[in-house]
């Protein structure tokens, strides 16, 4: 047997690294894209429209990866687009990760008339269709990163509530929890102190995977050019620019595409792999 | 009659899920900024005609009243107009329901093979790297949303190898003969197979990139059971008898391990109707979640309001059939 878990244990750690490795290295080339971007990501020029990337017939010097067909840098605009992705992800998913966690745990461990409250809204909310919910709100909000990031907020903390909910129902029937009880702790500090801490790993691993849903919910906003700004370089938006131009310019579309791909993969990996490690079997 | 009781209970708590939906709803759209009435008209209209036409769609009155009458019209089957086409909105979103339902029922079939074949394989090849190959690909599989699959399609099928439509429901030239918006099924009924072929290779990709994540959950979820099952008593006792591993699993294993994969499907159906929306719009696909993107951009609120109450309507009956076939399917429900 022990055979095996090594082996798994080691797939596991061969998971975490190469998709936290992608992440770090992503956040790093969002932080440096001013000096990394070889030119401006929003400088037009139309005499070099749709130039093909560095390795293809008829590339120009300075444009790895090409130009879409206003002439603006694939690649510069790829770095700044990282920018907008990695913020919603991070402040995203964490507003989701604080306010449907804590509901979640209401509504678990208090249970009585907070739970069918809680348990009643997040029926509801899972009949909505969630891309079609994002695109209305953003509507009524209008474009622009706050509304993105309430968006995503407004639809997603039913993920947490649904998990963590069940989680602090099952540990709050456990004798740990009466013994706390009965030493006379009250309700919220022994919420707060005894499931919390035994309900964070499955947190922990909601929230990674969360990043990547934030990640794909900011680049469909903008596909649908409900994002931020139009000018404003993000990976979406580049993707529903290469969607029309596919014939013509492929480059337009694939390296967006790629670069939201891995982004989008990595956290769903590391959301897998940390489940993983946080197994008490494999422990 | 217990289950009965369950029955009601669960009639009850679905049409209280549907008035939330219609509440919130209702209530969000009718915050949004810019003004939708002055949108329709032409540059150059006067105060009047605004007024006149803001009268006409009700947005004069206080918005719970505005509730009210719009309650009123939904019981009498009433859906209001469409500001943009000026259409019931009934009519509108009942013409895209059949192309959307198409695209989702083809999709479901694809996953259900997809994943039957990928569970029955891995299953048959357990413990081998073959298994292991097909874990990693439904790890990936599941990993990626279906707008990004939808993508990766475009690129291989559309224009790499170019052997599908990438965009539209059917070649915009083909003279159709349909008397419903059922095409795909029309085409089969009247043995207009030349349509039909058409109508497949512009449907097949949408339908794939919306099959592939549930095709690894289903792949995952029954190569599970499969494998429990596997392990029973009884499956040993057929393998003793000399059946071979094929007959074991198929006709021993599957019917005892599809149950909980069954029950997942029905939820999953939901989360893939769902991602119809964005779908659509990537494969410029003629349904309703097209329609419902088009609707948002251009602010009009009674055929939003309408789209998504379906959308929500068609949710919770899946749901509830889900429960239904599940409480039918187990022998430990059947009687209370």
């Amino acid at each position: 047997m022990a055979d095996g878990r090594s082996q798994i244990r080691r797939r596991v750690g061969l998971k975490l690294w190469l998709s936290g490795g992608w992440i770090a290295f992503l956040v790093m080339a969002a932080l440096c894209a001013p000096w990394l971007a070889p030119h401006d990501p929003l400088a037009q020029d139309l005499f070099l429209g749709r130039l093909p990337p560095a390795w293809v017939q008829g590339a120009e010097p300075g444009f790895y990866l090409g130009t879409d067909s206003l002439g603006r840098d694939v690649l510069s605009r790829i770095l700044y687009g990282a920018r907008l992705a990695l913020i919603v992800a991070l402040v995203a998913g964490s507003l989701t990760c604080l306010i449907g966690a804590t509901l979640g745990l209401m509504a678990g461990f208090l249970r009585g008339w907070v739970d069918v409250v809680i348990s009643r809204a997040i029926d509801i909310w899972m009949a909505f269709p969630p891309v079609l919910f994002s695109i209305l709100l953003i509507a009524v909000m209008g474009p622009g990163l706050t509304s993105i990031i309430l968006a995503i907020v407004v639809i997603d903390w039913t993920r947490f509530a649904r998990v963590v909910r069940a989680e602090a129902m099952a540990q709050g029937a456990m004798d740990y929890v009466a013994s706390a009880q009965v030493a006379g702790r009250r309700r919220i500090s022994t919420m707060f102190t005894e499931i919390l801490p035994n309900v964070l790993p499955t947190i922990v691993v909601l929230l990674t995977l969360e990043m990547g849903i934030a990640v794909i919910v900011e680049a469909i906003l903008s596909f649908v050019n409900l994002s931020i700004s139009t000018d404003d370089p993000t990976w979406g938006g580049m993707i529903a620019e290469g969607r029309t131009s596919i014939h013509q310019a492929w480059w337009v579309l694939v390296f967006p595409l790629v670069t939201l791909f891995l982004t989008v993969l990595s956290f769903s990996q590391l959301g897998e792999g940390l489940k993983d490690r946080f197994d008490p079997v494999l422990r | 009659m217990q289950l009965f009781r369950a029955f009601l209970l669960r009639l009850f708590t679905t049409a209280i899920t549907l008035s939330g939906v219609a509440v919130i709803v209702f209530f969000v759209i009718r915050v949004v900024p810019g003004n939708p009435i002055a949108m329709m008209l032409p540059p150059g209209a006067t105060e009047a005609d605004v007024a006149r036409l803001t009268a006409r769609y009700g947005f004069d009155k206080s918005i719970p009243e505005q509730f009210l009458i719009w309650l009123q019209g939904v019981v009498q089957g009433d859906f209001g107009t469409s500001i943009t086409s000026n259409q019931p909105v009934l009519g509108l979103v009942l013409g895209r329901l059949p192309a959307t339902l198409e695209l989702s029922i083809m999709a479901l079939v694809i996953a259900v093979f997809i994943g039957g074949f990928i569970a029955l394989t891995g299953t048959r090849n357990r413990g081998t790297s073959v298994e292991a190959a097909i874990d990693v690909g439904n790890g990936m599989a599941l990993s990626v949303p279906d707008f990004l699959w939808g993508l990766v399609l475009i690129l291989l099928f559309g224009v790499l190898w170019p052997v599908f439509h990438i965009s539209g429901r059917v070649t915009p030239s083909l003279d159709l003969p349909f008397t419903t918006n059922f095409y795909l099924f029309e085409s089969v009924l009247r043995l207009r197979f030349d349509l039909w072929a058409d109508i497949v290779s512009h449907m097949f990709m949408p339908a794939l990139a919306l099959a592939i994540p549930l095709a690894a959950i289903i792949g995952q979820l029954l190569k599970q059971s499969l494998k429990e099952t596997m392990h029973l008593d009884y499956v040993t006792l057929a393998r003793t008898k000399g059946y071979g591993e094929n007959h074991v699993i198929l006709r021993e294993a599957l019917p005892n391990a599809i149950l909980p994969t069954l029950t997942l499907v029905g939820v999953q159906f939901t989360f893939l109707i769902g991602g119809t929306v964005i779908i659509e719009r990537l494969f410029s696909y003629e349904g309703l979640g097209n329609m419902a993107i088009d609707a948002v951009i251009n602010r009009d609120l009674p055929l939003i309001q309408g789209i998504v109450i379906l959308f929500a309507a068609i949710f919770t009956a899946v749901n509830l059939i889900v429960d239904l076939s599940y409480a039918f399917l187990n022998p430990r429900l059947r009687h209370g």
